[in-house]
């Protein structure tokens, strides 16, 4: 077990190493086939004069040969680093740095961290909604094969999944908000400052994207249960005088959504800095705002910053899945 | 297209003489392919089949939408945002009548702000949609099925160096590098051509490894069948074995995997240019159209509903199809 789980986190290393020379060739690299100097990427103004283009392109390194750049972007994530831009005090930068948007004059760090809750709040909000309405519908459905309520089921979740959340968002706020008046004032709020402010900006975002999500699983939990409610053990369960009830809920949904937390931890996992349209149709402020807000302000370090953060979070969850899997499952070869 | 071999399965055979007794009286039983099988199947899919015919207007229409357009007689480059022709509220810009400006020559309204014909757009829309989603869809199927035959086929060093590849790609958060991409190439040139192309890379290259998966997946199980063994006895060459023996039997997923990849794409096209990074006006997106009508929905819901319909009708039409194409191609299916 041990090494299984050592051999997963050094190949977690590895792919969140990868991401990092991915993010930097594409941002470090792309910029220099432009015939615009990066530094117009990093401050948003090319220097008049070429005594202060060739200050700041020293400064920020662009002279240096790739792998040395590579290795300044890298160092300063792992041990930190002090930004300077050589007329105010050095700001000190401490490990994780992802170094300092000249266009909001702030660290990027800093507002990582101001976004990330706001992710955070709408992946798990969302996901228990869909968790919770996804398996309910699909197993349903997988008990009733055919039945009215199967196919209303099936053919909703096939709907649902067909449905964009930027034609459903505009759609809930045109009726919440704007024909019912239930949500007037959404701005965001952190849970710890106003919970129910909170939960009034979050609860239609919550619904348009487990919305979505909710007709995967219950497509998914649906097969699933037919597959596992056809096995030789659920006969077993039910010949031994067992209700329906402990038949399906202990027997048959256990064995069911093994397969479902995989795919859960994933998502889950994938959503956190992805959640780029839900949270522009919602206009949040999480990590996906900012990862696009700063692309249209072709404000680099925060774009690289936000894709990062991205992977790791994927990373992480992808290798949680993974051990909890192992322990799970006796199946898996440990 | 071939026979595919060893897969003259028992289930169908029997339910077709079933229903050839009970349709045209007793006669002979006659093998019959997967395909003929499965088409009788699909037949019989009253909701596939309508899905089948929406799927083959859109092609029309967006294969056709110049000529279309001609007839209809508007373009939708054409704004009406001035006087004397304006269709437009000069006090809001908003379209003028009911429902978002529909009348007797524009059927379906006309843009706020610009009083651009919808109708049309729409149409141009279509055409940008699925010229990106099949292209994304066919560079998704030439990297996943030659590498996922490749990688199950052969196995050993190929199979760890093009899974662990597949595993990395989808541990990247491709949504924000795709995002990232396209703006990068953005800076570079402004060209139409190399939009459509970099969109179609991002969705197609990023896609792959899914379909990668499942036709590695397949080859694993159908190179260790009897026929492949007999035709490798025979002396048949590796080539000859993949292109004769295995690629006719990944075909069924293949085509099932192709039509829920396609409204995928379209999603995934109609998303970017949402987010301002896919397709830009006055290329017509039906994405690039919603991102519009945001701005405007509370007055003029019309212009959110029709691009929001056309994408609802075109995807789900492609999912029931190919819903449809996975209960027909599969043996177990009852139906």
């Amino acid at each position: 077990m041990v090494r299984f789980i050592i051999v997963r986190v050094l190949g977690a290393i590895v792919v969140v190493w990868i991401v990092s020379v991915v993010t930097f060739l594409i941002f470090q690299l792309g910029p220099t086939l432009t015939h615009t100097s990066p530094v117009y990427y990093y401050v948003g103004k090319i220097p008049p004069t070429a005594e202060g283009l060739k200050l700041l392109t020293d400064r920020f390194g662009f002279n240096l040969p790739l792998y040395a750049q590579y290795w300044h972007f890298l160092s300063g994530i792992l041990f930190g680093q002090s930004i300077t831009d050589g007329v105010s005090a050095p700001i000190p930068c401490p490990s994780p740095c992802f170094g300092y948007s000249f266009r909001q004059n702030e660290l990027v760090g800093n507002m990582l961290l101001q976004a990330a809750p706001v992710s955070i709040s709408l992946a798990a909000g969302a996901a228990i909604l869909w968790l919770i309405g996804g398996v309910t519908v699909g197993t349903i459905s997988a008990l009733r094969p055919g039945s009215v309520i199967d196919r209303i089921g099936m053919t909703g979740s096939l709907a649902a999944v067909s449905l964009p959340i930027f034609f459903t968002g505009p759609i809930l706020l045109l009726i919440f908000e704007y024909q019912l008046g239930w949500l007037p004032d959404v701005a965001y709020a952190p849970i710890s400052q106003d919970p129910l402010q909170w939960l009034k900006s979050m609860i239609l975002p919550w619904i348009a994207l487990a919305f979505l999500f909710a007709a995967l699983y219950a497509r998914l939990t649906r097969s699933n249960m037919l597959e596992t409610m056809g096995e030789d053990y659920i006969r077993t369960a039910r010949a031994k005088g067992l209700s329906q009830r402990t038949v399906v809920l202990k027997h048959g949904l256990r064995a069911a959504l093994t397969p479902i937390v995989t795919i859960f931890g994933i998502d889950v996992g994938t959503l956190i800095g992805t959640t780029v349209i839900t949270e522009t149709v919602f206009n949040l402020r999480g990590l996906g705002f900012l990862s696009i807000q700063s692309i249209q302000n072709e404000d680099l370090p925060v774009i690289m910053g936000v894709t990062i953060v991205a992977a790791v979070a994927l990373v992480i969850a992808n290798l949680i899945v993974d051990i909890l899997y192992a322990v799970i499952d006796p199946r898996v070869t440990v | 297209m071939s026979l595919p071999k060893g897969e003259l399965e028992v289930v169908g055979e029997s339910e077709q003489v079933a229903l050839d007794s009970s349709e045209q009286g007793p006669r002979s039983i006659a093998g019959r392919s997967l395909w003929a099988i499965a088409w009788r199947r699909l037949r019989r899919n009253k909701a596939a089949l309508v899905s089948g015919v929406i799927i083959i207007i859109l092609v029309i229409v967006a294969v056709f939408a110049g000529v279309l357009t001609n007839l209809y007689g508007h373009s939708y480059l054409t704004q009406h945002n001035t006087a004397p022709n304006s269709l437009l509220d000069p006090a809001t810009n908003m379209p003028l009548g009911a429902f978002g400006g529909i009348s007797s020559t524009h059927w379906l309204g006309v843009t706020p702000v610009l009083g651009q014909d919808i109708l049309s757009m729409l149409m141009f829309g279509a055409r940008s949609s699925l010229i990106i989603a099949s292209l994304s869809t066919a560079l998704s199927l030439l990297l996943g099925v030659s590498l996922g035959l490749i990688a199950g086929y052969f196995r050993g060093w190929a199979d760890t160096v093009i899974s662990r590849t597949m595993d990395v790609l989808l541990s990247f958060p491709t949504l924000l590098l795709s995002i990232s991409l396209i703006t990068v190439v953005s800076f570079i040139t402004t060209s139409l051509l190399v939009r459509f192309c970099v969109i179609i890379f991002v969705l197609g290259f990023f896609g792959f490894p899914y379909i990668g998966r499942i036709v590695r997946g397949q080859v694993l199980s159908i190179r260790e069948k009897e026929f492949v063994d007999a035709a490798r006895s025979l002396g048949a060459s590796n080539g000859w074995i993949m292109a004769k023996e295995i690629i006719p039997n990944v075909i069924g997923p293949i085509l099932v995997y192709t039509t829920l990849t396609i409204p995928n794409y379209m999603l995934g096209e109609a998303g970017l240019s949402y987010l301002g990074v896919g397709l830009n006006p006055p290329t017509a997106s039906w994405g690039q159209m919603l991102s519009d009508a945001g701005n405007y929905f509370q007055i003029d819901p019309m212009y959110l509903f029709l691009p929001g319909l056309a994408i609802f009708i075109s995807v789900m039409a492609f999912n029931i199809f190919g819903d449809g194409l996975r209960d027909a191609l599969d043996p177990k299916s009852t139906r």
